[in-house]
């Protein structure tokens, strides 16, 4: 039995309870409080004011949580619906729906107060509201470039990189070899977290991967959406650290479901269907690097220009090196770890000094050259390259993989391959 | 002036409503036959009735309150929605409507209705708790779809209340309505019921007595209580719930002796002496000229005959408006719940 007319009276208080228990929503109002941040952003996320019949789904639901903030309920619930009318599979849209009604009936102690609050399935909905909000509190600067995208080479026209921690794909042109962002997106990885190791860890892996190949619809089951591109997990470095499992792709979600919760895959990027639509529009075959990262490091043009160029110097001058036949200083580019295939460092010099002496002129010409720094392993970088090799006694032409690393402040190789 | 007013109300009332005895005399026939469960003779003499007064909306309402009983929804939609149609300012049959609706899943539009009702008396506590518990509802099958449970059809009800206050429940008691009735409705009324005002049909929306509501769909207890609870103790649990409400409803009415009347003959009176409390609640309450007094999320511990409810008590009167919570100390009394402590915090 229920007595009287608690509704209006119990709201405020009540949404402010429910807003308090979210510890991003803090967030959300220090940025607030401070204009959105220091820092300007990439594009304005969420415009307050209601006009925008262009608002994505994510910023609409951005916006009903900032009305809340406001103690627009009704403004909220409005966008909300809003938000379920284009995505009825909105699963985080319904919870918040439910909190906004519920409100209005009761007092509300947390985001998704369901019977059961504590269940993993809302904790996974409040950890998305999380991410999602919290991309639009502390967004990159858009001239910022995540140190990873060193070079392109000049057919990459797009990189992909993504940040576990925040699940957040965003994507990078290639403009005359600069990369420029284009586009982040939700993302949900691993339910086991990040920097997989072995088959079946349900962890999405940290490194340097590429496009392999694309799985159109028609050839997948429905859990995979509108679509799957694998990526090269494991590539040469994770192989030669012993890492082992497979099928790393970035992929959809299932026809019932607009998005998953942050930690979900078992080790695989995924992106609401639209959203994968939309990207794979960009991504090149064989060509489109995808770089995982657990905290992106971002960087301003001035740094990545001197990045670039160090790390460009270095591999001219291993080139030229080698072309000019002294055996030592070629060499000396080579880390004591260095390894390719199964020779070790040892053997396999020995071996280069044998050839080596053997040639009157050596002609190394390297085109398509591409330089990726590698998350979750310090100071290593990617470098690929077209060599086209002449000498007195042979000529050749291959794609080649090298992997840098920095020791003692010099770059070193550690693995070269072809790919 | 005023009198005059008050005469020309019971003058009009007495011309649509009692002007026949034996018409008045006919709908309590009636209605004695739905209490001893007789609907289907009910309604054929109230079809009979309505036949030679098809407008009146007492009948009309009476007869979607049997067609709900009967289990007839859409008959009973179709009666109360002609009743909203023809007389837009009565709350309840707005409230009735709603509740169908709810019966049917129609969430939406059991919220509508219900926005007209309050829309149309915005204090009508009814309607309120209804409009929350359609919104706890609507909220559950949002988490429900948040969280991927399909549950169907076999949910739980939501635990509307329907309003049987068109229908004179003054039949019950035999005694035929008498003409001063409505008059010492508009001087007092229901605790939280705007007056009101003296239309034609105002009189059948002031039923003599405040507040008989009956439950409809109330074998669920409230959706946020545990269902664990085993049956006695959900009885007495109503029982408390009860007495707490009428002790707020005694004290918006003003009515000292119902008040008092709610406390133990040992209430622990704040200064100890319980004659100076009663002299002094007397005063108090008498000398607003209205107070309203509301209950908000009451929880009830029961401890054999002794029960503890906290809530929030949201109190208004001309001069004073607060919010405060409230712990009150009941037991159990000759078979009812009495207050023995007062307290006031947490």
């Amino acid at each position: 039995m229920k007595l009287a007319f608690p509704i209006k009276l119990s709201r405020q208080t009540t949404v402010w309870l429910w807003f308090a228990s979210v510890a991003v929503l803090a967030l959300l109002a220090a940025a607030l409080a401070h204009g959105m941040g220091t820092r300007p952003v990439p594009r304005l996320p969420v415009q307050l004011t209601p006009s925008g019949p262009q608002l994505s789904s994510e910023s609409l639901l951005v916006k009903s949580l900032i009305e809340i903030r406001h103690n627009h309920l009704d403004v909220a619930l409005n966008d909300i619906d809003n938000l379920l009318h284009l995505n009825p599979n909105f699963r985080l849209a319904h919870l918040i729906k439910g909190d906004l009604l519920m409100a209005r009936a009761r007092s509300i102690h947390t985001l998704g107060d369901v019977p059961d609050p504590t269940s993993p399935h809302v904790e996974g909905l409040r950890e998305e509201a999380r991410k999602r909000l919290q991309h639009y509190v502390e967004q990159p600067r858009a001239e910022q470039i995540p140190k990873y995208l060193v070079q392109f080479e000049p057919n990459q026209k797009y990189a992909v990189v993504v940040d576990t921690s925040r699940s957040r794909l965003y994507l990078f042109e290639n403009k005359q070899g600069e990369p420029h962002y284009v586009a982040d997106y939700y993302v949900t990885s691993g339910k086991k977290g990040s920097d997989k190791i072995k088959e079946g860890d349900e962890r999405t892996p940290l490194g340097v991967y590429f496009i392999t190949s694309h799985l159109p619809k028609n050839k997948l089951a429905d859990f995979y959406g509108d679509g799957a591109f694998p990526i090269s997990y494991p590539n040469e470095w994770d192989k030669r650290l012993g890492r082992n499992g497979h099928g790393i792709w970035l992929h959809g979600v299932p026809s019932d479901t607009y998005s998953r919760s942050p930690r979900a895959s078992s080790g695989c990027v995924v992106l609401t269907n639209p959203d994968l639509d939309e990207l794979g529009r960009y991504l090149q075959i064989g060509v489109t690097p995808v770089i995982i990262s657990d905290s992106i490091e971002w960087m301003n043009a001035a740094d990545w220009r001197a990045q670039h160029e160090e790390l460009s110097k270095y591999v001219e001058k291993w080139r030229t090196d080698w072309e000019s036949r002294n055996a030592q200083s070629y060499l000396d580019h080579y880390s004591k770890n260095f390894s390719s295939g199964n020779l070790r460092y040892d053997d396999w010099s020995s071996q280069k000094r044998q050839v080596n002496a053997g040639k009157t002129w050596i002609k190394v010409n390297l085109s398509r050259v591409s330089v990726f720094r590698y998350p979750g392993q310090d100071n290593m970088a990617v470098v690929t390259f077209l060599q086209d090799y002449h000498s007195n006694n042979l000529s050749n032409q291959m794609r080649k993989r090298q992997y840098w690393l920095q020791e003692n402040g010099l770059w070193k190789i550690v693995y070269e391959g072809s790919v | 002036m005023s009198r005059y007013r008050i005469f020309s109300a019971l003058l009009t009332a007495g011309a649509i409503f009692f002007a026949s005895p034996a018409v008045a005399d006919e709908l309590q026939e009636i209605n004695k036959l739905v209490k001893q469960g007789q609907n289907t003779a009910a309604l054929e003499r109230l079809n009979g009735y309505l036949n030679s007064h098809p407008k009146d909306a007492q009948a009309r309402f009476l007869k979607g309150l049997i067609l709900t009983e009967q289990n007839k929804p859409s008959d009973a939609i179709a009666v109360f929605t002609a009743l909203t149609q023809d007389y837009p300012e009565l709350p309840e049959p707005y409230n009735n409507l709603a509740v169908l609706y709810a019966s049917q899943q129609q969430y939406e539009k059991a919220r509508i209705a219900l926005e007209m009702a309050i829309r149309t008396h915005p204090s009508y506590a009814t309607a309120h708790e209804n409009l929350g518990d359609i919104y706890a509802k609507m909220a559950s099958l949002s988490y429900d779809k948040a969280l991927q449970i399909d549950k169907g059809n076999t949910s739980a009800q939501t635990k509307l209340s329907m309003i049987r206050d068109l229908f004179s429940p003054a039949a019950g008691a035999k005694a035929p309505p008498t003409k001063t009735e409505p008059a010492k409705q508009a001087s007092a009324p229901a605790p939280v019921a705007l007056p009101a005002p003296p239309k034609p049909v105002a009189p059948t929306v002031s039923a003599p007595l405040p507040q008989p509501v009956a439950k409809v769909a109330a074998a669920e207890p409230l959706p946020v209580k545990e269902h664990k609870e085993s049956k006695p103790i959900q009885g007495d649990q109503n029982a408390v719930l009860e007495s707490v409400n009428s002790w707020a409803q005694a004290w918006s009415k003003k009515d000292v002796k119902a008040y008092i009347a709610s406390y133990t003959r040992d209430f622990k009176a704040p200064g100890g002496n319980r004659a100076d409390w009663e002299k002094s609640r007397k005063e108090r309450i008498s000398h607003q000229k209205s107070i309203q007094v509301a209950i908000v999320a009451p929880k009830v511990t029961i401890d054999g005959e002794r029960a503890v409810v906290n809530f929030k008590q949201i109190y208004r009167s001309d001069s004073l408006k607060t919010s405060t919570h409230k712990t009150l100390v009941m037991v159990k009394t000759s078979n009812k719940w009495l207050i023995q402590e007062e307290q006031v915090g947490h």
